[in-house]
């Protein structure tokens, strides 16, 4: 259980997060969905104790995370990938979180097991790819059993296979009853792996609600038509109450109506159709309407896109 | 050599050797070609760290699943998101039963083992205690053998004033730069990883990681420290064969300068650790740590001589050229008067930086 109540951080003029408020559950997965620079990593530093919120306050299981008598038991964190001295074995840099929380030795053994990486547990950190390094921040998250899990970005520099195990790790650690926290840019990974999402946009709430309700009120189905007497199936279907719209390359883009409908009634007049396509919106058209205006950073217009869907926020 | 340009008077005693012309080139060559290797190690260290591994040796536990199915998620539409969620239903998993933990509460024998780890597991505490005790012996064996070897050409008047104890342990002022990094490191380089963020979610409590780093660091440097005094001491002695004067550890003082120089090139690497508490970067507690040890004295050299008589007694390199000598200079303070001093200002350091550490997002 993680509790904010008007979370507030300045970093001198600016305001990086802004009287956010929010509670996330046990026993579910909740996404915490931003563009570039909203705010998710610095709320979650403020999670850890890391900074300090300028004002309103966060609680971990009720307690200011310099609070909790043992910390990893309680709270396990992979805040950024390769956070980890070059020098320092992947084993070490375990070992040395494990001692200053009595965690027994074999734990480590099990996590490293656990992430993929006992064969190169040995080697310096340095050598380490991206993705293994991701792994071995999962690793000291994992490390200390903790009911209350915190992942920022953590698909950042997977490849495919290594997203479907990180997914679901984290189906599989809530479904254990556990409390699982993960930031993301990406609204399509958001749809794949949390229960809840809490959308922020320039550190404010935009909203937070559960995934399928998302998904339902953003959902925008519409059907493409084509056909070579366009005009006159566009005006039988308006007399039926479709709104239809000739788009660039000559089709139809209809709403309101389905396939079935305007198939009967093409059969009907009669006319000759060419594509029939039920078309869904993408989630990041959904999320792009969301955050529309507080996106950070903009790109150049036809960037827009770009801007706000790659890198680390 | 700090002591050499500040203080004529002690640098008569323990640089006698030095001052020698011919030895004097000799010893210049040597230090050139030490320092030349130790960068050549350092550069051939740092270059086959940067060769990335082969990354053909991972994930055992690989899901096999088609990729196909992970890629559709980089371009999901809300029907797919359906159907790859099955139905989605968000009923929230029951509780966990409470987990046991350890009783009590985290505390600072974990911190201690934790810093144990950190300062052993990374290479660079190897090479820079390494060369602290090659410089350390290797700069003080050096001159002393120098000094016997010139020892007929010697004027009377250094003869009478020759300290070999002093002479003996003149490498350990090169050994302080070392020790210095190296306390500059521990704390810096966490800042540079971001290892420092993995630390303090294990253990939030600031302060207690800065003392179990501190006192780790400490023993480890004075262990070092006082090793490389007592085998450049013995080495140093047993070089200066006679007519050349030796010491015994039973000569007056002589026991002090040994443990004494030791302790002064331990309690500098702690005020290199409290600047880089301070300061959080490498290179910036590097640079003032060097700073204090090799400009203050030439920036004080340029006060007037009444200013210059009352300030100079305070500097770190000043203390520990009283240390290491059997014979204090006017105007300075006595040996231990001067330890305390230090102590003061590594204490100081940390104390600043302590708060620093707390007061400051991590």
């Amino acid at each position: 259980m993680i509790e904010a109540k008007a979370l507030t951080k300045h970093y001198g003029e600016k305001v990086a997060v802004d009287q956010l408020s929010f509670t996330v559950r046990p026993g579910v997965v909740t996404g915490f969905l931003g563009p570039n620079g909203s705010g998710k990593s610095t709320t979650m530093r403020m999670i850890m104790g890391l900074d300090a919120p300028t004002t309103g306050d966060v609680t971990v299981k009720g307690l200011h995370y310099r609070d909790l008598p043992w910390p990893l038991h309680e709270v396990g964190a992979l805040l950024e990938a390769k956070a980890i001295h070059p020098g320092r074995s992947a084993r070490a840099h375990l070992q040395m979180l494990a001692e200053s929380s009595h965690i027994p030795r074999s734990r480590i053994d099990e996590v490293l097991d656990l992430v993929g990486l006992t064969a190169v547990a040995g080697q310096r950190a340095g050598k380490f790819s991206l993705g293994m390094g991701q792994r071995l921040g999962i690793a000291a998250a994992l490390l200390g059993d903790p009911e209350v899990l915190l992942f920022d970005e953590p698909v950042n520099g997977l490849d495919p296979d290594g997203i479907r195990w990180v997914r679901n790790l984290l189906k599989g650690l809530a479904r254990e009853g556990r409390t699982v926290f993960v930031s993301s840019h990406l609204m399509s990974e958001m749809a794949l792996t949390a229960d809840e999402i809490i959308i922020i946009g320039r550190g404010r709430l935009i909203s937070q609600i559960p995934i399928d309700e998302l998904l339902a009120q953003s959902s925008q189905r519409f059907i493409r038509v084509r056909s070579p007497e366009i005009a006159k199936l566009k005006s039988a279907l308006e007399t039926k109450g479709a709104t239809t719209v000739v788009e660039e390359d000559g089709s139809l883009s209809v709403r309101g109506v389905d396939e079935v409908a305007i198939g009967e009634l093409a059969a009907s007049i009669p006319v000759v159709l060419h594509e029939l396509a039920p078309q869904s919106a993408s989630l990041e058209e959904a999320f792009m309407e969301l955050t529309e205006d507080s996106v950070e950073y903009h790109g150049a217009p036809t960037a827009t896109k770009i801007a706000s869907t790659d890198g680390a926020a | 050599m700090s002591v050499a340009m500040a203080d004529p008077r002690i640098t008569a005693v323990v640089f006698a050797a030095a001052r020698h012309q011919r030895g004097g080139r000799f010893i210049g060559l040597f230090l050139i070609l030490v320092i030349a290797a130790v960068v050549v190690v350092l550069v051939i260290q740092r270059h086959k760290d940067r060769k990335p591994i082969d990354d053909t040796q991972r994930m055992p536990h690989q899901p096999d699943a088609p990729r196909e199915q992970a890629v559709a998620a980089q371009s999901a539409t809300l029907a797919e998101a359906r159907e790859q969620r099955g139905g989605a239903v968000a009923v929230p998993a029951a509780p966990r039963p409470p987990k046991a933990m350890p009783s009590g509460r985290y505390g600072l024998s974990g911190v201690l083992k934790s810093e144990w780890t950190k300062l052993r597991s990374v290479r660079s505490t190897m090479w820079t205690l390494a060369i602290t005790v090659v410089l350390g012996i290797g700069v003080s064996a050096l001159v002393t053998w120098q000094t016997r070897a010139h020892w007929a050409t010697t004027t009377a008047f250094n003869r009478a004033t020759f300290d070999p104890a002093g002479t003996s342990l003149v490498g350990l002022f090169i050994g302080q730069f070392a020790i210095g990094v190296l306390g500059a490191l521990v704390l810096s380089a966490e800042y540079g990883t971001g290892t420092i963020r993995a630390t303090f979610a294990a253990a939030p409590r600031r302060p207690m990681m800065l003392v179990a780093k501190a006192a780790v660091f400490a023993v480890v440097a004075l262990v070092v420290a006082e090793v490389v005094a007592f085998v450049a001491f013995f080495l140093g002695q047993a070089l200066l064969s006679a007519p050349a004067t030796h010491a015994t550890l039973s000569t007056p003082g002589a026991l002090r300068q040994v443990i004494g120089s030791g302790l002064y090139v331990a309690i500098l690497g702690l005020f290199a650790l409290g600047l880089a508490t301070i300061i959080r970067h490498t290179a910036g507690a590097i640079c003032a740590y060097l700073g204090v040890l090799l400009m203050l004295p030439i920036i004080i050299a340029f006060l007037p001589s009444s200013v210059q008589i009352d300030v100079r007694r305070f500097l770190p390199d000043r203390i520990g050229a009283v240390m290491i000598s059997s014979t204090s200079g006017p105007h300075l303070f006595s040996p231990w008067i001067g330890m305390l001093l230090l102590c003061g200002y590594a204490a100081a350091a940390l104390v600043v930086g302590g708060v620093l550490l707390v007061r400051r997002d991590a």
